[in-house]
């Protein structure tokens, strides 16, 4: 079913969250009539009820839209709906390869944010032709011409005709596709009979057909049976289906160039299927792959544990299920004096976290102590040895160490001028060093060299919170660099407890001790004794506060009738009682582990 | 015959008496305000479920009765006197018999003391609450303090026994307001004080104040704390040491009634609402009765009040002595704390809260010390097995 290359339009949308992405999506689905009416709900391609909820997208979705232009010429347009966060800027840079534009979608009332940059870069440095489209031109708010200009000076652009559209109420719809048609090119010329070379570009697990892999076909042709090769792992396997998306799976014989599909042949797990690995048959089959592979890397960590112990092997079973779907989330299993048995996980960013964490509490029904995200130092000991820490319970002896240093990310956050002053302040409290603020407009972006530890905790939402929500975030990794790094210890009655252990730098460990002793001092309910709690670098307390004792709980009256109550009374304590986590003789409440680390500044 | 653990606390009968002429804001008790109750009626049923309790218990030794509520001083003597009258069929009374029955000290109520004391109630508690004209009407009662003073002289004349009720730790109270208060009411010359701290409940109309922030000034747990320790002082001087945690009598003046709750000893539960322990063929009950007075009343006529009658299991009943024995200044009996079950009291947890200084262990007794009593709930859900 080949189609000729001059008819097929590839290209992905990219947009800022709310932007109106996944409706701009479910218009071009619906005015085309890709799907019946009946089947239409809102957010068609994002699968995950946590992609809708957040209205996010975490895995690549695709649909393929057949197309009558104004020409009276049919094309195949295909959607490829990227990950639009920067936990997943390497999957959106491998989706942005299997295709040749990209639609730059941007709210007029909002103008440009962050999160669109780093994406428009992701696209231009794929070599993209961009077609700009206005948002939500219909709202009282909105300022097409002022954001065309933004979009201009910003990103460089034109966007001069920059396509005016309501993906809500379906304005300018027809002009999107003609656009698509006649502004975005067609895939560069590929060879139907040249040695099969297509690029893995995302891939999932589905109940019924097992393993699914995205493909995007660069030279040759996919069909049934084929045995194939990844060049990557080298695994072999023979294709038993092969279609296209519309957005429901439909099967074809075959995929010709430039076209986007999907495979399935009996691959396992996910984990087997390497995001932008080269395809190629196993005989007779292309030598070199595509450039700009990347084994994916976890750069956050942190432990998760059951709530209640018993349901360690549920989380182990959960977990499993979840990485067999996820290439990118690694565990091991890890135990900790405090918290028991549990997994130390590695993520891509925040986000990724969040989401598995959020999976597992919903859809395997496990409660979580989630310990504090950390990040990996590489720590230099005097013997020559390298180590990376993921997990600072894990810290050797600090004689030991000659030097250790830590990954450091360049941020850029765009916030109107009016919170400028608190973005600012929260940077450089989080030990940021200023690299470049300039004006656009009424906005200004700040980009800043920071350490990732400051970030992955809850620098997002302290910036969402001091800028109301005005502010938008991104950053890339950009290596590390060495600092005075210390392992902050938190001891409560004199126990240390383990999962509060944290990395902090020398300079700031006395602010940070007190904070969280002040934090731990009203999360932990007053016992029968007072409590001290400390903070300490080895084995001098740089913080402490104390919880005083519990002075009364007596039931002032109590006869006969009351024992029944009473007993149902103190029956719900211990129930409560076992929500907690016991260090020695004190009972500490689990949202102590996350609350405790949140700093209010 | 062998000697069963009830008889450790005696044996005693509580008659539920569930009517109000108002529901007072801070009250959780089973009390309903209802009118045209036919007293003729609720005597007979109340007589005809003490006949079947006793029915299962018969020749027993009753050491107390007691009208509690709502406001037994509702009831017409003759309704008393019906009740006594059939607990003494298949039970004997004990030659030194407490009857208590709960009185509101107002001048309509004292003019039944009388005839109480003629169907044979020996002792009342009144509800007082207060000292202080503006904290009853915050407590929404429909007395005063002159008025309660008065019917307080009355029972002092009809009845051999007379204790009365405060309520402290109240709205705006200070430690000094409470010294004071606390000294007038031992002027009083009375030999038995209940002296409970405002607790706020859910579900009553302080509750619901307190809920939407609306019930200012009551004490923190500091100056609550401070108040009691006070009143213990206070009290001991005066000669009535607290022998429960909210309960102070002169030597010899204790209620025998709530010892026999608080040393876990059996009681009939009679009337809407009621609970009941009972010790049958070795084994101890529990019964709740409906708290619903019609539906109590059609059930208790058609053959039962009771809505539950359960077997406690040797836990359930460690549990409970627990509970209420802990409340005593005697503290409880080991032997009897391991002949319900042999795993309670984990030698550990009782010596952590004795180096805290919150318990104290003889041979074969466990109790609190006064700092313990006040956190007794979190000493107690240490203990619970």
């Amino acid at each position: 079913m080949s189609t000729p290359l001059s008819h097929i339009r590839n290209f992905s949308i990219v947009a800022h969250i709310d932007h109106g992405k996944s409706t701009l999506a479910d218009r071009l689905i619906q005015s085309t009539n890709t799907v019946a009416e009946r089947d239409m709900k809102a957010q068609l391609l994002d699968a995950m009820d946590i992609e809708r909820e957040r209205g996010i997208t975490i895995k690549a979705n695709t649909v393929r839209i057949d197309y009558i232009a104004q020409d009276g010429e049919q094309y195949v347009l295909n959607l490829i709906d990227t990950p639009g966060h920067v936990d997943f800027a390497y999957e959106v840079s491998r989706s942005m390869r299997a295709v040749e534009g990209s639609l730059l979608v941007v709210d007029a009332s909002q103008g440009v944010e962050a999160q669109t940059l780093a994406n428009v870069y992701t696209a231009i440095e794929a070599d993209h032709e961009i077609v700009p489209v206005l948002n939500k031109v219909d709202l009282p708010a909105a300022e097409p011409e002022r954001v065309a200009e933004q979009i201009e000076d910003v990103i460089g652009i034109d966007a001069s005709d920059a396509c005016l559209i309501s993906a809500k109420t379906g304005i300018g719809i027809p002009d999107v596709l003609e656009a698509i048609v006649n502004r975005l090119p067609a895939p560069e010329s590929g060879d139907p009979d040249a040695p099969l070379k297509a690029m893995l570009v995302d891939s999932w697990y589905d109940p019924y057909l097992g393993v699914v892999v995205l493909v995007r076909i660069m030279d040759g042709t996919l069909k049934k049976g084929d045995q194939i090769k990844m060049l990557q792992t080298g695994a072999k396997y023979g294709v038993d289906r092969i279609g296209v998306f519309r957005p429901a799976m439909e099967a074809v014989e075959a995929l010709g160039p430039g076209e986007i599909g999907f495979l399935t042949a009996s691959i396992k797990q996910v984990r087997d299927t390497k995001v932008g690995d080269t395809i190629t048959t196993e005989k007779k089959g292309c030598e070199e792959p595509l450039p700009g592979f990347k084994p994916s890397v976890p750069v956050v960590f942190c432990g998760l544990f059951p709530v209640d112990s018993a349901e360690f092997e549920d989380l182990r079973d959960a977990i499993e299920k979840l990485a067999l779907n996820d290439a990118s989330f690694s565990y091991e299993m890890e135990t900790s004096a405090a918290l028991g048995f549990g997994f130390r996980c590695g993520f891509l960013g925040l986000l990724h976290l969040e989401v598995i964490r959020d999976r597992i509490e919903r859809e395997y029904n496990i409660e979580l102590i989630t310990t504090a995200p950390s990040v990996i130092y590489h720590l230099y000991m005097k013997d020559g040895e390298q180590i990376d820490l993921h997990n600072p319970a894990d810290m050797p002896d600090p004689s030991k160490i000659d030097h250790i240093e830590e990954p450091r990310i360049k941020a850029t956050i765009m916030v109107p001028d009016d919170y400028l002053g608190d973005v600012l302040k929260l940077c450089q409290d989080r030990r940021g060093i200023q690299l470049d603020l300039t004006y656009v407009g009424g906005r200004a972006m700040a980009v800043y060299d920071l350490p990732l530890n400051e970030v992955v905790f809850d620098f997002y939402d302290r910036l969402k919170s001091v800028t109301k929500g005005y502010a938008s975030f991104d950053y890339q990794l950009e290596g590390y660099r060495e600092d005075n790094l210390v392992k902050m210890s938190i001891l409560v009655n004199d126990e240390p407890v383990d999962a509060l252990s944290m990395m902090v730098h020398r300079d700031r460990a006395e602010m940070r001790g007190r904070a969280m002793c002040e934090k731990l001092k009203e999360l932990i309910p007053r016992h029968m004794f007072k409590i001290p709690i400390q903070a300490a670098i080895g084995g001098k307390v740089i913080a402490r506060e104390t919880l005083s004792a519990l002075r009364k709980d007596v039931t002032a009256k109590c006869y006969g009738g009351d024992a029944t109550r009473k007993k149902k009374l103190l029956e719900k304590q211990k129930a409560g009682k076992k929500k907690m986590r016991q260090f020695g003789k004190v009972d500490i409440p689990q949202e102590a582990f996350i609350s405790a680390l949140k700093m209010d500044s | 015959m062998t000697v069963e653990d009830w008889q450790n606390g005696g044996f005693g009968l509580y008659v539920h008496w569930p009517f109000c002429e108002a529901k007072c804001p801070y009250c959780d008790f089973n009390s309903h305000v209802t009118r045209g109750i036919d007293q003729a009626v609720w005597a007979q049923v109340l007589a005809k479920e003490v006949r079947r309790v006793s029915g299962l218990t018969k020749g027993r030794v009753l050491n107390s009765i007691f009208f509690g509520g709502g406001t037994p001083s509702l009831m017409e003597p003759e309704t008393v006197k019906a009740v006594l009258e059939a607990s003494k069929e298949d039970w004997t009374w004990s030659n030194n018999i407490e009857i208590t029955l709960e009185a509101n000290p107002r001048s309509v109520d004292a003019v039944r003391f009388e005839g109480y004391a003629n169907a044979g109630v020996n002792r009342v508690s009144l509800g007082v609450q207060s000292l202080r004209d503006p904290d009853l009407k915050a407590l929404g009662r429909l007395h005063g303090v002159e008025e309660a003073k008065a019917a307080f002289s009355v029972a002092r004349s009809v009845f051999d026994r007379v204790s009365f009720d405060l309520i402290y730790a109240r709205q705006g109270q200070s430690l000094e307001d409470w010294r004071d208060e606390l000294h007038e009411a031992l002027d009083l010359s009375v030999d038995h004080l209940s002296l409970y701290q405002l607790t706020i409940e859910q579900g009553t109309a302080f509750g619901d104040r307190y809920n939407t922030g609306r019930l200012k000034g009551l004490p923190d747990d500091d100056l609550g704390a401070d108040m009691f320790e006070l009143t213990q002082e206070i009290c001991a001087e005066a000669g009535m040491p607290a022998y429960e945690v909210s309960n102070h009598a002169a030597p010899g003046a204790e209620s025998r009634h709530n010892q026999i709750y608080w040393r876990y000893g059996d009681y009939a539960g009679v009337g809407p609402g009621a609970h009941g322990r009972l010790t049958l063929n070795g084994k101890k009950f529990a019964s709740v009765s409906y708290s619903q007075p019609g539906k109590w009343l059609a059930s208790a006529q058609g053959g039962s009040g009771d809505v539950s009658f359960e077997r406690l299991s040797g836990k359930d009943q460690a549990g409970e002595y627990l509970m209420m024995g802990l409340r005593l200044r005697e503290g409880v009996s080991l032997d009897r704390l391991r002949s319900f079950n042999s795993r309670v009291l984990a030698d550990d947890v009782v010596e952590h809260l004795v180096d805290l200084g919150l318990a104290w262990k003889t041979e074969n007794a466990l109790g609190v010390t006064e700092q313990g009593k006040l956190v007794l709930n979190a000493v107690i859900a240490e203990l619970l097995p």
